[in-house]
């Protein structure tokens, strides 16, 4: 009973909304709430490209650049055509789910190395046209990008806002939406794992030639899981750019998007909440060595290393797993 | 016109010929292991900054060489030793990101000991500038292709040749049958990675003084080898050396006649380009997938 408790995708949800509702109280200046918010908003991205990494088991080493568009049209559209946040963050999500699509198809035909090397490529170049492109994108020096406006409502850091009688930062705001966010981000993943295409994925990624066997289109759902994980990147690229208020190319480079997939491997694939602990051990790794100054990179370095070699299924199954083999609930199986 | 274009095509091929030499070491550990290092452009990093320290300690510059070529050779066998060897059952993603984390720590560590600012070695030979048909060649770019075309055709005896070259390649055909009729694959494995980072870091050294070298060099490096290696066909020695010649000269040519700003978008479109219509790259061997 409790077991079946715990094995529920709900009590996943659950368990996440609950850390979400507690945290604020454990926040305790606006330093630690643009960690959770960017942690928040990350989150979202990664739990999108671990439906393509965990799921379908195709590996992608440019999802940044989805992030990036994202951002970047959101800033050129809201602030060089002053058009409307929300209806250009919708705009934005189709346009890269188009280039995902296009370049899907021809991509995903690829396997192992070849398929990461194609991503990593597409990744390159849509960095490389940013970085370049000063007219528009404000190259390598970045652009600043308006706040979130809802409705005509603008939603900034910077100011408090009287909501049912009560005074509440922008930040606190921000927060509960980056917390919605992610919620929102996970109950839909979940709801596409568990459906007839979630099932399809993971028998590509069991064996692609034993699904097609079956009769799976596997080239179909393999570029519709593509298509979904970029436009989550995109949306939350442009939740991120109006958030942060400035963005640079960083944020479409090859190193962000080794980052993300660094995440969804160092927590655990095919686990939701896995990943989004490897957002937070990755998001706070840096603020932890920040302390170690010149040693920073080589730390980081040599703990990603060991974590990997020592728990290769990522952080949450091997402690899930020790867990069980602790409490002798259920006999280890491989899952 | 021709002066110009000589010029570029020399400066095309001298690049190219570092790129084919990383993507050779590429090329090895992949038969090997089947694992992508991504920290191989670390090993030409170590070998220039190790050689520039090390001159500037006093050594005479062939010494120098020879003890940096050693120290990355070390560092290749304490790669595969220490992070893929424990690694063994673990999936593509997650030994592609250990090889992340070991370049990441490599970079760390040099950052430390070298700081961040780009270090000169001075040429092999004398500073005056090669003239061929009109074109100026840097003097250390024909070292480059020697040390490239000496490299490469001793990679080849190696592999037709000796017994330990043979070993190696039977292992990257079928490990089981290779451990079958006596082959230590765990002591062919870690072969594989010295060479690969003796290689690699001599193509660093080779290079340096036309790049200059810094801690953070690797990276772009090892990325054009990647491209260079997947464009001829992962596991194709020949497919190794054309793709790192032709991505050299079409950048050239690229940075030339088109526009610097986008000659590494050329070299990314291009790889994109040869997997649309030869998804095993140039000289990829037809695989038949077993179920």
């Amino acid at each position: 009973m409790l077991n079946s408790l715990f094995q529920s995708r709900q009590f996943g949800l659950l368990v996440l909304a609950l850390i979400i509702i507690v945290l604020p109280f454990g926040l305790q200046n606006d330093f630690h709430y643009d960690i959770a918010i960017q942690m928040g908003l990350i989150a979202a991205t990664v739990v999108g490209l671990n439906l393509l990494v965990g799921f379908a088991g195709q590996i992608s080493l440019g999802h940044a650049a989805f992030f990036g568009v994202g951002a970047y049209m959101s800033a050129i559209l809201t602030g060089t055509y002053g058009w409307s946040p929300i209806p250009v963050l919708l705009f934005a999500a189709v346009v890269v789910g188009i280039i995902a699509f296009v370049v899907g198809r021809p991509i995903l035909r690829l396997k192992g190395h070849y398929l990461s090397m194609a991503t990593l490529a597409v990744g390159f170049i849509i960095y490389i046209i940013i970085n370049n492109e000063r007219r528009i994108t404000g190259g390598p020096d970045g652009i600043s990008v308006p706040s979130l406006s809802i409705f005509g409502a603008e939603l900034n850091v910077f100011n408090d806002y009287q909501i049912l009688g009560m005074t509440l930062s922008g930040t606190f705001l921000w927060y509960v939406l980056a917390g919605v966010l992610l919620l929102l981000a996970v109950w839909i993943a979940q709801n596409i794992i568990d459906s007839p295409i979630g099932r399809a994925l993971r028998s590509v990624h069991g064996s692609e030639v034993a699904a097609r066997v079956v009769g799976v289109d596997t080239a179909r759902f393999k570029s519709l899981v593509f298509v979904i994980s970029a436009v989550y990147a995109s949306i939350m690229g442009s939740f991120y750019a109006h958030y942060t208020g400035f963005i640079t190319p960083q944020i479409a480079s090859f190193e962000h998007s080794i980052v993300l997939i660094t995440m969804v491997v160092l927590g655990g694939m095919a686990s939701t909440l896995g990943v989004i602990l490897g957002v937070v051990v990755l998001k706070l790794l840096p603020q932890v060595l920040a302390d170690f100054q010149e040693l920073e990179m080589m730390m980081f370095g040599l703990i990603l290393m060991l974590t990997m070699i020592f728990m290769p299924k990522g952080l949450l199954p091997t402690l899930q797993g020790l867990a069980r083999k602790y409490l002798r609930k259920k006999p280890e199986e491989g899952v | 016109m021709l002066a110009e274009f000589l010029q570029y095509l020399f400066t095309g091929i001298t690049i190219g010929a570092t790129y084919a030499l990383v993507a050779l070491g590429f090329t090895l550990i992949y038969n090997a292991s089947h694992v992508i290092n991504f920290a191989q452009g670390e090993f030409l990093m170590i070998g220039g900054m190790a050689t520039v320290s090390l001159m500037g300690m006093g050594l005479p510059m062939p010494i120098a060489i020879i003890l940096a070529v050693i120290l990355a050779g070390i560092l290749g066998v304490a790669l595969q030793r220490l992070a893929i060897a424990p690694a063994r059952q673990a999936s593509v993603v997650t030994l592609i990101i250990i090889t992340i984390g070991a370049s990441i720590f490599i970079r760390g560590v040099a950052q430390l000991v070298w700081g961040k600012e780009y270090h000169v070695m001075p040429s092999f030979g004398s500073d005056q500038p090669v003239r061929i048909g009109g074109a100026v060649m840097h003097s250390q770019s024909i070292w480059v292709l020697l040390i490239a075309s000496i490299l490469v055709v001793l990679l080849v005896l190696f592999f037709t040749r000796t017994l330990i070259g043979k070993a190696i390649l039977a292992t990257s055909m079928n490990k089981d049958a290779a451990r079958l009729v006596g082959i230590r694959t765990q002591l062919v494995l870690m072969l594989a990675f010295m060479l690969s980072a003796l290689i690699g870091s001599m193509a660093g050294i080779a290079v340096a003084p036309i790049t200059f070298t810094s801690y953070d060099i690797g990276i772009m490096l090892g990325l054009k080898g990647f491209v260079a290696a997947a464009m001829g066909g992962l596991g194709s020695g020949v497919g190794a050396v054309v793709g790192g010649i032709t991505l050299g000269i079409v950048e050239a040519m690229t940075a030339g006649y088109i526009s610097s700003d986008y000659k590494d978008a050329v070299a990314f479109s291009m790889i994109l380009l040869v997997l649309f219509f030869m998804p095993r790259g140039m000289f990829g061997s037809r695989v038949v997938e077993r179920v």
